[in-house]
C-alpha cells in the first residue's frame, strides 16, 4: 500500500489519529479497495471507532494487491509522527504512507517546508480484521445535528462523567448523568439537559426510548466533529443495542459504535445487536487468518455452561462463539440459554442479506490475541460488551 | 420550609457566579443561610490554629428578581443548608448566558437545591438545563454555631497592594517557608517576611494607604504611625485566599491586623 496526502488533509488524518487515541490504545490500519481504514476499540471492547478515508482523500492511493494487508500498532507511536497539530498545517506539505508487509514496516514520510524530510518507520503486528458490524439504517431512531449542538450539550456535564442517559420522545431529547452506585446517588449532583427536536437537522424517532452509554468514549469524536464542521448523526434503538454515531462526507466516513446498558438494574451481557452487513470478503478472511475467530453475542442468551461452538464451524458464515460470556455470567445475574444454539444454526440462512428477525444476532469481529478476558472490570458489569477476548487460541470456550 | 428565587438579569447572574466561584475555591463545604432579605455563605473553621473562617453576606435584592422564602418555623424564618459550593459553581458556570435562572429547594432522592436555567437556543423552544444539588438541612439546634464573627479591635488597617503582585510574591515565598510574617503600619507601609535557617526574605511595600480610622480600631493616641503591627500566618492559607479572589480582582482589599490574626476584607 502506498498513498500520498497533501495539504490540510494531513491535519485531518492527524486529528483522526488523535480522536482514535482517546478511545483505544492500538490502531488497526487496513488499506482496502474503498480506502484506508483506521480503527480502534477500547480496552473493554464496549466502544469501537472507524475512520474510512476514501481514495479521493489522497492525492494518490494505491490499494494493496492482495487483500491481506492489515496491521496493528500502538497508537502512541502514530501520534508521535503527527506531533504538534498546529504546526503541521504550516510546515508539512505532503505526507506519504507506505506499508511494507515483508519487512513489517509502516513508513510515514513527511515532506516539510524548506526541503525537510521526516521519515518515521513504525513496526507493526499482523492482525486480524477488526470490524464491527452494525446497521445504521435499521435503527429506530436517527438524530442528526450540527456538532456545536452536541459539544454544547456535553459542556453541561463534568469532564469526568462516565455514563449518560439519553431519553427521547417525539418532541425532545433529554440528557441526564447516570449514577450507578446507590451510595453516590445521594451525594452526586444530577444534571439534566433538554433539547427540543427543532434544534436537530434531522429528528426521526420511531421508538420512545432511553439509553445509557459512556460519554467519555465520545469525546474524541466530538472534538473531531467540531473541527471538521460535519453534522453528526446518532443512530440508536432500544437499550442494549449499540448506538452508532457517524460523520460522513464525500471523502471520509467516520463511525463510532458504542454499547449501551441493556436494561435498568439488570445488566445483561452482550446485548449488542449488530447486524451483519453483507460483505463477502469477510468470510474469506476468517478462513485465512491464523488466529481468528469471531465473537458473536447473542441478545441476552449467553449460556454460561453451554457448549461453545467451535470457531470456524461454518465455512460460509461467521461462526458464533459465545466468547467471554462465561466470565460475565458469574458477575451478572441472568443468562438465558437455548436459543443461542439454535440461532447459530439458523445463521447461514439469515445472513443472506435479509434483515434479521426479532431474535437479534450480533457480531463483532474482534481481535483474538489471547489476552485475558477483560470482563471483570466493574464498568463491564453494566456495560454490554461488543466483543471479548478468549483465553484459548484454539477456540475452545473460555471458562 | 420553602425557597424559590429567580434571576433574570445576566449581569446579576455573572456577579452571583463570581461570588460563588470565590467561595468554592476557599472551601469544600460551606453553610448557606437564607433569610427573607439576605443570603449568607458561612464557614467556621476553628480559627485558633491557623484555620480560615469565612462570612459572606449578600443582599438578595442585588441579585434576585424574585425571592420567596419560608423558614423552618414562623419564629425562626430562616433556612440553613450545608452544601458543596463547587457543585453550585459548576451549575452556574454553564448558565452564564441564560435567559433566566430559577432556584428552588426541592426534595428528590434527598433534599436538593435545584437550579434550572433557560438557555437560548436555535429554535423557538429554549434549552433547559436542570441541576439538582444535594444539600443537608441543618437543624435549628445547630444554628448558634454560625454567628456573625465580630470584627475585633485592630491595631492597623491598611489597603493591600494589587493582589496579583502580592500573590506573585507569596507564591515564591511559599517554596521557602511555611509561615509568613505580615506587618503593617499606619503610614501605608507593609512588609512580608519569611525566615528560615538558610535565608530570610522580605518584600517591602510603600505608600499603600490606610483606610480612615473611623471603623473601630483601637486608637491609642500613643500609637505611633511607624509602629508595625505583626501577624504570623500560614502561607498556604493566605495564598488560597488570594487565589480565590474573583469578585473584584483589580480593587484593593483592606487588611486589618490584630496579633495574632489578619482579617482580610474585600471591598
Amino acid at each position: 500500500m502506498d498513498c500520498i496526502l497533501i495539504g490540510s488533509n494531513v491535519k485531518v488524518l492527524a486529528k483522526a489519529v488523535q480522536s482514535l487515541s482517546r478511545l483505544g490504545e492500538e490502531l488497526y490500519l487496513e488499506p482496502q479497495e474503498n480506502g484506508l481504514a483506521l480503527r480502534t476499540v477500547n480496552s473493554s471492547r464496549s466502544a469501537y471507532a472507524c475512520f474510512l478515508f476514501s481514495p479521493l482523500f489522497f492525492q494518490k492511493y494505491t490499494p494493496p494487491k492482495s487483500s491481506t494487508q492489515r496491521c496493528k500498532m500502538v497508537i502512541k507511536s502514530v501520534q508521535a509522527v503527527f506531533k504538534s497539530l498546529s504546526s503541521l498545517e504550516k510546515t508539512v506539505e505532503k505526507c506519504r504512507i507506505e506499508l511494507d508487509i515483508e519487512k513489517s514496516r509502516l513508513t510515514f514520510t513527511l515532506h516539510c517546508k524548506h526541503g525537510l524530510l521526516k521519515t518515521h518507520n513504525l513496526s507493526f503486528q499482523d492482525s486480524e480484521s477488526l470490524q464491527a458490524v452494525f446497521d445504521k439504517e435499521g435503527c429506530a431512531n436517527t438524530l442528526t445535528a450540527q456538532p456545536k449542538l452536541l459539544v454544547d450539550t456535553v459542556l453541561h456535564f463534568p469532564p469526568s462523567l462516565e455514563e449518560v442517559r439519553v431519553s427521547v420522545n417525539d418532541e425532545r431529547v433529554l440528557f441526564r448523568n447516570h449514577v450507578e452506585d446507590e451510595a453516590e446517588q445521594s451525594k452526586a449532583m444530577m444534571t439534566e439537559f433538554c433539547l427540543s427536536a427543532e434544534e436537530f437537522d434531522r429528528f426521526v424517532v420511531n421508538m420512545h426510548t432511553c439509553i445509557t452509554f459512556c460519554l467519555k468514549e465520545l469525546r474524541g469524536l466530538l472534538v473531531f466533529a467540531e473541527s471538521s464542521g460535519l453534522p453528526v448523526s446518532l443512530y440508536f434503538d432500544e437499550p442494549g443495542r449499540p448506538m452508532v454515531l457517524s460523520l460522513t462526507d464525500s471523502v471520509l466516513e467516520v463511525n463510532f459504535v458504542l454499547a449501551t446498558l441493556s436494561e435498568e438494574g439488570q445488566p445483561r451481557n452482550h446485548n449488542s445487536n449488530m447486524r451483519r452487513v453483507s460483505e463477502p470478503p469477510i468470510t474469506d478472511d476468517f478462513m485465512n487468518d491464523d488466529v481468528d475467530y469471531i465473537i458473536a453475542m447473542e441478545a441476552g442468551e449467553l449460556a454460561g455452561d453451554s457448549d461453545w461452538p467451535e470457531p470456524p464451524r461454518h465455512a460460509l458464515t461467521p461462526p458464533r462463539l459465545h466468547g467471554a460470556a462465561g466470565d460475565q455470567q458469574e458477575s451478572s445475574g441472568e443468562c438465558e440459554d437455548e436459543d443461542g444454539q439454535q440461532g447459530a444454526v439458523e445463521t447461514p440462512v439469515e445472513e443472506s442479506g435479509r434483515p434479521p428477525n426479532k431474535k437479534f444476532r450480533s457480531l463483532f469481529f474482534g481481535s483474538v490475541l489471547p489476552t485475558p478476558s477483560q470482563m471483570s472490570n466493574r464498568t463491564l458489569q453494566s456495560q454490554e460488551v461488543l466483543a471479548s477476548d478468549s483465553e484459548d487460541e484454539d477456540g475452545s470456550p473460555s471458562p | 420550609m420553602r425557597f424559590r428565587a429567580k434571576i433574570l438579569d445576566v449581569g446579576c447572574l455573572n456577579s452571583f457566579t463570581r461570588v460563588v466561584n470565590t467561595i468554592s475555591k476557599l472551601t469544600k463545604t460551606c453553610t448557606l443561610r437564607l433569610t427573607a432579605d439576605n443570603l449568607y455563605f458561612m464557614l467556621s473553621d476553628k480559627v485558633a490554629n491557623g484555620g480560615v473562617s469565612m462570612w459572606c453576606e449578600l443582599d438578595q435584592g442585588n441579585f434576585f428578581d424574585e425571592f420567596q422564602m419560608e423558614g423552618v418555623a414562623s419564629d425562626a424564618n430562616e433556612i440553613y443548608l450545608e452544601l458543596v459550593p463547587e457543585n453550585l459553581s459548576r451549575a452556574l458556570r454553564t448558565a452564564q448566558n441564560a435567559k433566566s435562572l430559577k432556584a428552588k429547594l426541592t426534595k428528590k432522592h434527598c433534599p436538593c437545591l435545584t437550579l434550572a436555567a433557560e438557555l437560548p437556543s436555535l429554535s423557538s423552544v429554549s434549552r433547559v438545563v436542570t441541576h439538582d444539588i444535594p444539600v443537608d438541612v441543618i437543624p435549628r439546634k445547630l444554628w448558634h454555631d454560625f454567628r456573625e464573627p465580630t470584627v475585633p479591635d485592630f491595631d492597623v488597617s491598611i489597603y493591600l497592594p494589587p493582589l496579583k503582585t502580592m500573590k506573585n510574591v507569596i507564591d515564591r515565598m511559599k517554596n521557602l517557608s511555611n509561615f509568613l510574617v505580615l506587618e503593617a503600619n499606619r503610614s501605608g507601609q507593609m512588609n512580608l517576611k519569611i525566615e528560615t535557617d538558610l535565608v530570610s526574605v522580605s518584600t517591602h511595600f510603600r505608600d499603600l494607604g490606610n483606610p480612615p480610622c473611623g471603623d473601630g480600631g483601637s486608637q491609642g493616641a500613643s500609637q505611633d504611625l511607624e509602629t508595625m503591627a505583626q501577624a504570623r500566618v500560614d502561607i498556604k492559607k493566605l495564598q488560597q485566599f488570594l487565589s480565590s479572589q474573583q469578585v473584584n480582582p483589580s480593587k484593593a482589599m483592606c487588611s486589618k491586623l490584630i496579633y495574632p490574626s489578619i482579617h482580610l476584607l474585600p471591598i
